[in-house]
């Protein structure tokens, strides 16, 4: 760990009400995440079994900026 | 300077389809989508009270640009703001197309390409100082730019005449031509240079970056724009000698980076003076940089707080990138891609693996990938459900944004006529009043009280 990652914020700034955010995130969530992208393909499960094909092929735009 | 003013301009795609079939075309259903912006601001091209700006552009994109920032937490927000204003305007849309016997529905990406080969930006503005010298640019923005697709890439699923299919990191990859110029449309460089300070031009510059992917991820968004923020102040503060890190070739580098987003193609991109390096090693190289400039100065701690997951990223990046999967989109789409082909045992090629990438990014919050792992808790947020919603109508308080936003809502409540710019305030009365705000920074001004005073 450097110098630079146990810098506090001041207290008078706004943005103290701002969650931390954990450097890295744990296995047990890494395990949570499994399952629930298991359960969303089943959710949507019904959604890619229609037209897939159709719908990517015909999603054309024009370009932009 | 340190404190800095930002915004982001987002253009999203957008299509209506039923069972698969386009229904009408996306000139046709932006319009429709566009009906109430067009009721309220007699215009399709409007500033709305959060200080934003709402409008249909080039290809019939809906594009939202935020407001000014000064403070990442507050631009996470606007982002998001922008996006729920628009998902607003999708349900009323919905319920015009089905009272008019349309069947079908509307979908709204944020993402840069369809499967046509077309792409659309995400540009992120950074008010720079107008003493700029692009050497120091190309010595070390460029390179930063080039290589922070490896934590900030949307992630994609490319087919391409020469390495067949792949998951790639950046969505801009192909379409990216050049490293600076003024172009947008034609040849997409990796920063702009066109002269719109949207400021006092002798004080201001407008840096306009185009390379980046539009970002799902909160925290993505967040350190792209902070740790971006620290190496403009790096290049602005002439007493900092700056490490050459000119790539030889800027738009080669950034394409093979792009293929290989787990390193094991030992992908290295070759600098000007001949030394070569992995994505990695460049982003660590800067990041220890810019660690080190820090160290002496007083940085606000938004900026500071970047850093620290700019840091972290990195170091998780060398151990395990798919640990990443709560925080960057390329790694949580990645992971999404790889459940679905596992399961069922699917080829890159599959449409229901082309059909996820695209839902990664459909802004509807039910059905929508990212949303829906996000509201599992699989992601990150940066600022909570909340102050999204207060920033749909509420502009920044600390930037010239706030008169705009204030103004809009006076004029509109007082049913004035009135014509607003980014930097122009305008009462269309018989008097002509302007205020004219030069300077992006300031929030507050005596002009601007008497012309809302008079309202």
């Amino acid at each position: 760990m450097t110098e630079q990652e146990h810098i506090q914020k001041p207290s008078t700034e706004k943005n103290d009400e701002a969650p931390s955010v954990e450097l890295v995130a744990n296995t047990a969530k890494n395990e949570q995440l499994k399952n629930d992208l298991d359960n969303l393909l089943d959710e949507i499960d019904e959604v890619l079994e229609d037209n897939a094909e159709e719908f990517v092929r015909n999603y054309v735009q024009k370009g932009g900026e | 300077m340190h404190r800095r003013i930002y915004g982001l301009e987002t253009e999203y795609g957008i299509t209506y389809s039923f069972n698969g079939q386009r229904r009408l075309s996306p000139d046709d259903v932006s319009r429709v989508l566009f009906r109430k912006v067009v009721a309220w601001g007699r215009s399709s091209n409007v500033f709305l009270e959060n200080g934003s700006r709402l409008y249909l552009d080039v290809g019939s994109h809906p594009e939202y640009a935020t407001a000014e920032c000064d403070n990442l937490y507050d631009l996470v927000a606007q982002d998001g703001a922008g996006e729920r204003i628009l998902q607003s305007l999708v349900t009323s849309a919905q319920l015009q197309l089905s009272d008019e016997g349309s069947r079908g529905s509307i979908y709204l990406f944020r993402n840069n390409t369809d499967s046509a080969g077309n792409s659309y930006g995400c540009h992120e503005n950074y008010c720079t100082e107008r003493d700029e010298d692009l050497r120091r640019h190309e010595q070390f923005l460029i390179p930063f730019l080039v290589s922070r697709q490896i934590w900030s890439g949307a992630g994609k699923v490319v087919t391409t005449a020469s390495r067949g299919t792949h998951f790639g990191l950046s969505q801009r990859a192909e379409h990216i031509w050049e490293s600076i110029s003024s172009a947008t449309t034609r040849s997409r460089p990796i920063i702009n240079t066109r002269d719109e300070p949207h400021a006092d031009p002798e004080k201001y510059r407008r840096l306009h970056v185009i390379v980046g992917d539009s970002n799902m991820s909160e925290f993505a968004t967040f350190v792209k724009v902070g740790t971006t923020c620290l190496i403009l102040s790096m290049i602005e503060d002439r007493h900092t000698v700056l490490r050459d890190l000119t790539l030889e070739q800027p738009i080669k580098a950034f394409r093979e980076i792009s293929m290989d987003p787990f390193g094991d193609g030992h992908c290295k991109v070759r600098l000007a003076n001949g030394r070569e390096m992995t994505p990695l090693e460049l982003q660590e190289e800067i990041c220890e940089r810019v660690e080190a400039y820090v160290a002496k100065r007083d940085i606000p701690s938004d900026q500071l707080e970047a850093l620290r997951l700019w840091r972290g990223v990195l170091e998780q990046l060398r151990l395990d990138p798919l640990v990443l999967a709560d925080r960057l989109d390329w790694v949580a789409k990645y992971s999404l891609i790889e459940a679905l082909r596992t399961r069922e045992n699917l080829p890159l090629t599959d449409p229901k693996v082309q059909l996820v990438d695209l839902l990664y990014h459909d802004t509807d919050p039910q059905r929508g990938l990212y949303h829906r792992l996000a509201a599992k808790g699989n992601l990150i947020r940066m600022v909570d459900e909340a102050r999204i919603q207060m920033a749909v109508t509420q502009a920044p308080e600390t930037t010239r944004a706030r008169m705009r936003g204030a103004f809009v809502r006076r004029a509109k409540e007082k049913n004035r006529d009135f014509t607003v710019d980014w930097v122009h305030l305008k009462l269309n009365d018989q008097v002509q009043r302007t205020v004219l705000m030069k300077d992006p920074f300031k929030s507050h001004d005596e002009r601007f009280d008497r012309l809302l005073n008079s309202l």
